[in-house]
C-alpha cells in the first residue's frame, strides 16, 4: 500500500462559501484539516492612505465601503473620532438618530450573516426570509439618506438631514388590485418613525420564525454544536470582540463598557454564550437582534416626543442651511469654505471605537492641524477574528471550515481595507 | 417523563416538521416579490441616482462654473473647464462626470450653491463602452430637461430638511 500524505487544497477566492475574496490554503489529512492558512489582501483599496489626501468629510463615504454590510456603524466610528478631536458635541436628537440607525444596521448585518451562514450550512429558506426583512430596513436607509447602502449620512456635528415626515409609497403599476396595493402601503402611511415602529412590532415574531427553522433543528445542531470552540481565555488573547467574544462567555460590549452617544440611557441586555462554539455564537447574534429591536423601539419613542436640531457647530464645521446660504453673504462664504477647503482639526491624536455588529470598530486618527488627517488607522474586528481561523478549524473536517468561516462573520471590505 | 418526551420528539422528527410547517405556510401565503420591470420599490425624494444639470425656467443653464462640486468630489469624478460666453457671463465649456468613478455620495448636490447639479431618481442606465458612462454637459442637461418636473418636486419635498 502506498503511503497517504497530506495534501493542500486551495479554498477560494472564488468559492461561494468564502464570503467574498478569502483565499484559504488548507492542509488536509484525508478530510481532516491539519492547518489553515488564510491569505488576505485581495480587496485592498488603500482606504487609510486615501483618507490622508482628502479633507475630513470627503472620506465619510469611503467608510461605508469598509464593512459593506454595516455601513452606518463604520461612519459612526470615523465621525466620532473627528468629533472628539474637534470637541464638538452633536445635539441629543442626532445622538438618538445615530443610536437608532446603529441598531438598524446591527439587525441588517445579523440578518445578512444569519442568511448567509445558514445557506452555507445548507438551509435555504432562512436566507430568503432574512432578505425580506432587510428590504424593509434598507427602505429606512433610503428614506433618510437617499441610498440603500452607502448612506454618507453621519457627519461630524450630527447627521445630515432630519428624519422625513413621510415614507415613500408603492405606486400603482397596474399589476395589483387596489386592495393589494393598500396592503403593501399599510405601514407607509405615516412618517419614517411610524414605519420603523411597525417594523419593531412584527420583527420579534419573525425572529421566532428563524429560530423555528434553525435553533432546534438537528441538522443545524450537528453542524454547529462543538465546532470551532474558543475558550474564554483564548478569546481574550486573540483580541476577539463583539459576538465572537460574547459567544465565549465574556460579557464585553462597548455600548455598556465605554458608553458612547446615548447608549447609557438605553435599556438592553448583553447576551453571552457558554461553550464558545458556533452554535452559541448563533444564539448570541439572534438574541442581539432582539435586543437591538428593543433599543430601536426606545429611540423611536424618544424621537417622536422630542423634535429639535440634528446638527451642531454650524459655520465652523457644518455648512449652513441652504436657505441661509442663499440669503446671507457670510453663510455663503462659510458654505464655500467648508465645501472646498473643509475645516481644520486641532493637532492631536484620538482613538474612537464603536460596537459595530462584528465587534469593536475603531478609528485611530492623528491630526497635524491641517484640513486632512495626518494618519487614519482603522481597527477592523474581522482581522483579529480571521487570524484565529487556523486554530478554530484545526482537527475539524473540511465541511466544518465553511461553518467556522460563517460564524466569524468576516467581510473583506473592512479586513483588507 | 422529560426523557420520554425528548425521545418521542426526536424520534418523530418534531422540530423538522415544525420547520416544514413554517415553510409550508409561506408556500400558500402572498409573495413578497415585486415583478421588477413593471413594479418598482418605493423611492424616496432624497434618492441619489443619475446626475443631471438643471436650467432656470427661462431656459438658461444654472451652472456658473464655480467649481465647488469639482473641489468636493471625493472620487475626483468631475472635470470642469470654464470660459466667458459671448454675452460676457461665465459658463462651463466642459462639464463631465465619470460615472465609473462616481461613488454617489451626494456631495456635489450638497455643495452646489445654485441647485444646478442634482442627483435624480434614475438608476437604470447603461453603457456599451466606457465612453458611454462619461456624462458630458449635453447629456447631463438632457437628463435635467427630461426629469425637471420630478427633480423640482423632489427638491421642494425635501427643502425644509436641508
Amino acid at each position: 500500500m502506498s503511503e497517504i500524505r497530506d495534501y493542500s487544497l486551495n479554498f477560494g477566492p472564488q468559492h461561494p462559501a468564502a464570503h467574498g475574496v478569502l483565499r484559504l490554503v488548507l492542509e488536509l489529512d484525508g478530510e481532516v484539516v491539519e492547518r489553515a492558512d488564510p491569505h488576505i489582501g485581495l480587496l485592498h483599496r488603500g482606504t487609510e492612505k486615501l483618507a490622508e489626501s482628502k479633507p475630513y468629510n470627503q472620506s465619510i463615504g469611503y467608510m461605508d465601503r469598509l464593512d459593506y454590510v454595516s455601513m452606518m456603524c463604520n461612519e459612526h466610528g470615523y465621525v466620532l473620532a473627528i468629533e472628539r478631536l474637534l470637541g464638538v458635541e452633536p445635539p441629543l436628537r442626532a445622538q438618538y438618530i445615530r443610536v437608532m440607525f446603529d441598531e438598524i444596521t446591527r439587525i441588517l448585518n445579523h440578518l445578512m450573516w444569519l442568511g448567509a451562514h445558514a445557506l452555507d450550512i445548507g438551509a435555504m429558506s432562512v436566507f430568503l426570509y432574512a432578505f425580506r426583512e432587510r428590504e424593509d430596513l434598507m427602505d429606512c436607509y433610503e428614506a433618510v439618506s437617499g441610498t440603500r447602502m452607502h448612506a454618507t449620512y453621519y457627519r461630524p456635528g450630527g447627521v445630515y438631514r432630519d428624519l422625513p415626515d413621510s415614507m415613500p409609497r408603492h405606486r400603482d403599476s397596474g399589476r395589483r388590485s387596489e386592495k393589494d396595493l393598500r396592503r403593501l402601503n399599510e405601514d407607509r402611511q405615516g412618517s419614517l418613525l411610524d414605519f420603523i415602529a411597525a417594523f419593531t412590532e412584527r420583527f420579534p415574531g419573525l425572529v421566532d420564525e428563524y429560530e423555528t427553522l434553525l435553533t432546534d433543528n438537528r441538522i443545524w445542531k450537528q453542524r454547529t454544536v462543538g465546532i470551532g470552540v474558543v475558550p474564554p481565555e483564548r478569546a481574550l488573547q486573540l483580541g476577539f470582540s463583539g459576538p465572537m467574544i460574547r459567544g465565549s462567555g465574556i460579557a464585553w460590549d462597548l455600548r455598556k463598557k465605554q458608553s458612547y452617544e446615548v447608549y447609557d440611557r438605553m435599556d438592553f441586555a448583553v447576551p453571552v454564550g457558554v461553550n464558545g462554539d458556533c452554535y452559541d455564537r448563533y444564539l448570541v447574534r439572534v438574541e442581539e437582534m432582539r435586543q437591538s429591536n428593543r433599543i430601536i423601539r426606545q429611540c423611536v419613542d424618544w424621537l417622536r416626543a422630542n423634535p429639535g436640531p440634528v446638527m451642531a457647530g454650524e459655520g465652523k464645521v457644518v455648512p449652513p442651511q441652504r436657505e441661509r446660504m442663499k440669503g446671507e453673504m457670510e453663510a455663503l462664504i462659510h458654505h464655500f469654505k467648508l465645501f472646498s477647503e473643509g475645516y481644520g482639526v486641532p493637532a492631536g491624536e484620538v482613538y474612537a471605537a464603536v460596537e459595530a455588529p462584528k465587534g469593536e470598530f475603531g478609528v485611530y486618527l492623528v491630526s497635524d492641524g491641517a484640513n486632512k488627517p495626518y494618519r487614519v488607522k482603522v481597527r477592523a474586528p474581522g482581522f483579529a477574528h480571521l487570524a484565529a481561523l487556523d486554530e478554530m478549524v484545526r482537527g475539524h473536517m473540511l465541511a466544518d471550515v465553511v461553518a467556522v468561516i460563517g460564524t466569524l462573520d468576516i467581510v473583506f471590505g473592512e479586513l483588507d481595507r | 417523563m422529560r426523557a420520554l418526551q425528548h425521545f418521542f420528539k426526536s424520534f418523530l422528527l418534531w422540530e423538522l416538521l415544525g420547520g416544514l410547517q413554517l415553510t409550508g405556510r409561506y408556500l400558500f401565503r402572498r409573495k413578497a416579490t415585486l415583478q421588477y420591470p413593471e413594479e418598482k420599490t418605493p423611492q424616496s425624494p432624497r434618492f441619489r441616482g443619475l446626475h443631471a444639470l438643471r436650467r432656470y425656467p427661462n431656459g438658461e443653464e444654472r451652472c456658473i462654473a464655480c467649481r465647488l462640486c469639482e473641489a468636493v468630489c471625493p472620487a475626483l469624478a468631475i472635470t470642469i473647464e470654464s470660459g466667458v460666453r459671448a454675452d460676457g457671463t461665465r459658463r462651463t465649456t466642459r462639464y463631465e462626470i465619470d460615472l465609473t468613478k462616481c461613488i454617489f455620495c451626494g456631495f456635489c448636490e450638497e455643495s452646489c450653491p445654485v441647485d444646478s447639479i442634482v442627483q435624480t431618481r434614475v438608476f437604470e442606465y447603461f453603457g456599451e463602452r466606457h465612453g458611454d458612462l462619461v456624462m458630458t454637459k449635453e447629456k447631463l442637461l438632457a437628463v435635467g430637461d427630461r426629469m425637471e418636473a420630478q427633480i423640482a418636486a423632489d427638491r421642494a419635498a425635501d427643502a425644509r430638511y436641508r
